[in-house]
């Protein structure tokens, strides 16, 4: 009986290539395959660009524990995301320092130039924000990050034109 | 000769990259062999970018580098005549940086970060390599409480009684673990000294493992510094190549080896015994504390966590003997400490300054004051457990004891500083909202108790106060200090208490008038168009969401504040500054 989570769904809908994520899930053999769950996740939403349900499902029987479990660390750390993102990430800081200066402007202007709460696609498919609590740029503040890329010292302005680059730049391209 | 930029992330930020291409691409064209090294960062986050020329003892430093400036640094190191002494860095920007007194920070802006080399010049692994060769375990731990040295990573605990525990310990494997979780927002030393020295965090880390017993080190750094984990990575590479990480360290039986984990988000983990749980693939949970971590840690063995700082200063310690380290600071904090200049502060960045300086002398001090010359109200110290220490009391002294009298703790090391249009009620929300959102969920005091002060604030915020309302705030408050397993929910109530305690009346003023006088309470405000300034433009009424404004064109135009939804849009747009906000 139980409360059948850990009962064996398959892989459906169109279908992920788990074979990508094989070399890591060798890498955290045995003993070690527990204490790697994270990094395993982590490499897997790199890979995928998110954490379906179904692989979730299939992780936990490859490393050996309930999918609930694995449910449990995915839903605690906010790096995870179990529906898909755009294709560029903007992580707004609402940190301390930016809070002081102004971050809650600059999330409107951001909402206002995508169109787009936190968490969801942009209709292009390009964007989706969210917001975090430091970037550790704090003397900049405010601050976004793109990618790899810190913008700092931001105004309403500022933040929306960034955005717009970006997409000229993908729409052009 | 040798030109350097900073590139730190902040750098980075600043458009260090492109200064650092276009200086190369030059240097290149006009066929000069001169290296373009990166850095770390120097701490004037203020003037990044930052270029520095060095030629034989003298080095030339230009700040606010753009691209022009760096055409003319070319111009410079090309012998033809330039512009370049316009972007020298200032004299009085010099004494700032003269007037600290650098040890965690003493090669970071200084060396670069990638080239182990640099390191090694300046003493680098001389340390460690002293400690295998001649001392004892139980001499390094002597020495380390010579120093006096205790943890920079918030609660300041005496580094060497953790090391001595850890290495009482019976059983093993023991392992060393390096906390660069840094949740505290608004503080940034540990990403800047692991992307500016990250030797000395592994050296730090190698004496701490000889010192406990340990042959396995780990550095749990957080998601969001990407460019710390690549130098960190790059750094441990490097290390072993030269031996100086792997099974036989000089020659010893000594053997030891570090590997980093990226954390995946959540504050709660930069604590000790979530952090061990996070490590082990479970989620970020506290445990209840004893057994402590030298006890029962990583995989239930005993393991010795130390901050990033705190590491980075024990290959100094025992370079130069304990005892100058304790010869700075004050009688319970000895030594140096770094701070993170950043909100309403004019020269916001890093600094390190003995303990023992006042508040306001780092303020109006390396801190250049506060900006566009409005007044100081408040530093807060200590995120999301500490508390807001007002103007008034800007004399006290920086060390562990006074700033715990102030309701405040030292913490990170985190100081944002406010000015006048800082709203208390609003930063105590804020605090909650931050503490709220991270409980992990565990404690219901922490969990529910947080959440409940929250409405509390916010409706506080939104004009909806209530009498007894900060009654309720301080009842709950006790509450979740008493009725939470660790520090992040014992120390939740803290911002509320701190602004409390010292701006009652700002608390008073939302409640009672309705009155939010630093502006930033948006339901609180009236918005009015001056008659005589505005010019009838109409660009208010087109962005006007309740279509509250109305009038002619090149008329004055009016608010019917019965429609007015209080976004601030009109005030946002107006050109001519005719919206009064009251
Ligand atoms: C909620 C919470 C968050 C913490 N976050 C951090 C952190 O980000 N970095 C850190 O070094 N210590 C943090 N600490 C303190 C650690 O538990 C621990 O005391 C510290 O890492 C020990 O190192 P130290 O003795 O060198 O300071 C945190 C503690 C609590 C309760
Ligand atoms: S508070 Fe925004 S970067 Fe630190």
């Amino acid at each position: 009986m139980g409360c059948g989570c850990a009962e064996r769904r398959e892989l459906s809908g169109p279908a992920l290539d788990t074979a990508l994520l094989e070399p890591y899930l060798a890498e955290y053999k045995d003993s070690e395959a527990k204490g790697g769950l994270i990094a395993i996740l982590q490499k897997a939403q790199d890979i995928y660009g998110y954490l379906p349900e179904e692989l979730l499902t299939y992780i936990a029987r490859r490393v050996g524990v309930k999918p609930a479990k694995v449910m449990g660390v995915v839903t605690f750390y906010t790096q995870f995301r179990l529906k898909p993102a755009g294709k560029h990430l903007v992580l707004l800081c609402q940190g301390t320092a930016c809070h002081v200066n102004g971050s809650a402007e600059i999330e409107g202007a951001v909402r206002d130039a995508l169109g787009a709460e936190e968490g969801e696609i942009t209709g292009n498919g390009l964007f989706t924000y969210t917001n975090v609590a430091c970037l550790g740029c704090c003397s900049l503040s405010p601050v976004m990050m793109i990618g790899d890329k810190t913008y700092g010292g931001l105004t309403k302005d500022k933040a929306a034109a960034i955005l717009k680059d970006i997409e000229r730049e993908e729409t052009s391209g | 000769m040798r030109v350097t930029v900073g590139k730190g992330s902040c750098g980075i930020a600043a458009g260090a990259s492109e200064i650092w291409e276009r200086l190369r691409a030059g240097l290149r064209e006009s066929g000069i062999d001169c290296a373009v090294a990166v850095t770390g960062c120097i701490g004037m986050c203020y003037l990044e970018p930052v270029v520095n020329i060095e030629d034989g003892a003298e080095t030339l430093t230009f700040v606010k580098v753009d691209a022009g400036a760096a055409d003319e640094i070319l111009k410079r190191l090309r012998g033809e005549e330039n512009d370049a002494a316009r972007y020298a860095i200032r004299p009085e920007d010099v004494r700032l940086l003269h007037s600290q007194r650098r040890i965690a920070l003493r090669n970071c802006g200084v060396i670069d970060p990638e080239c182990i080399d640099e390191y090694i010049a300046r003493e680098g692994y001389a340390a460690i390599e002293t400690c295998v060769r001649s001392l004892t375990p139980e001499a390094v731990i002597e020495e380390i409480k010579t120093s006096g040295l205790s943890g920079r990573g918030g609660a300041g605990f005496p580094t060497w009684f953790k090391w001595d525990a850890a290495r009482r310990s019976p059983g093993g494997p023991k392992y060393i673990i390096c906390n660069a979780d840094e949740g505290d927002p608004g503080a940034f030393m540990d990403r800047a000294v692991i992307e500016g020295d990250p030797h000395a965090v592994i050296e730090g880390m190698m004496i701490a493992a000889y010192a406990v017993g340990s042959g396995e080190g780990i550095v749990y750094v957080r998601a969001e510094y990407p460019l710390a984990i690549v130098r960190l990575e790059h750094a441990l590479k490097q290390a072993r190549e030269r031996g100086l990480l792997g099974d036989s360290l000089f020659g010893s039986g000594f053997g030891f080896d570090i590997r980093i984990k990226a954390g995946a988000g959540a504050f709660v983990c930069g604590e000790e015994t979530a952090l061990i749980a996070s490590l082990e693939g479970e989620r970020g949970m506290p445990r209840l504390k004893p057994p402590f971590p030298a006890q029962k840690g990583y995989r239930g063995k005993p393991s010795n966590i130390n901050n990033v700082e705190t590491y980075a200063n024990v290959p100094w310690i025992l370079r130069n003997g304990g005892a100058a380290f304790a010869a700075m600071g004050t009688e319970h904090s000895k030594g140096t400490k770094v701070f993170a200049l950043t909100g309403k502060i004019a020269k916001g960045g890093l600094i390190e300054v003995p303990m023992g300086k006042t508040i306001r002398e780092i303020v109006s001090g390396e801190g250049g004051g506060i900006k566009d010359g409005k007044a100081f109200k408040a530093v807060q110290m200590g995120g999301p457990s500490g508390g807001c220490i007002p103007e008034a009391l800007a004399d006290t002294q920086i060390d562990y004891r006074s700033l715990a009298a102030t309701g405040a703790i030292m913490g990170s090391g985190g100081m944002v500083v406010m000015d006048e249009s800082t709203c208390m009620v609003d930063m105590a929300r804020f605090f909650l909202d931050f503490t709220c959102k991270e409980s992990c969920g565990k404690c219901p005091h922490c969990r529910i108790g947080t959440r409940r002060m929250l409405e509390i604030l916010e409706r506080v915020c939104a004009g909806e106060g209530r009498e007894g309302d900060i009654e309720l705030l301080e009842e709950l408050a006790g509450q979740i200090r008493d009725g939470s397993l660790c520090q992040l929910g014992m120390t939740a109530p803290n911002p509320v208490l701190t602004t409390l305690r010292y701006f009652r009346h700002e608390y008073e003023d939302h409640i009672r008038h309705k009155r939010c006088t630093a502006r930033q309470c948006k339901p609180l405000l009236t918005y009015a168009i001056d008659g005589e300034k505005c010019t009838g433009c109409t660009l208010c009424a087109r962005q006007c969401p309740g279509r509250a404004i109305t009038g002619q064109v090149r008329k004055p135009h009016e608010i019917d504040m019965s429609k007015c939804v209080k976004c601030g849009k009109c005030a946002d747009v107006c050109r001519f500054d005719a919206v009064e906000v009251n």
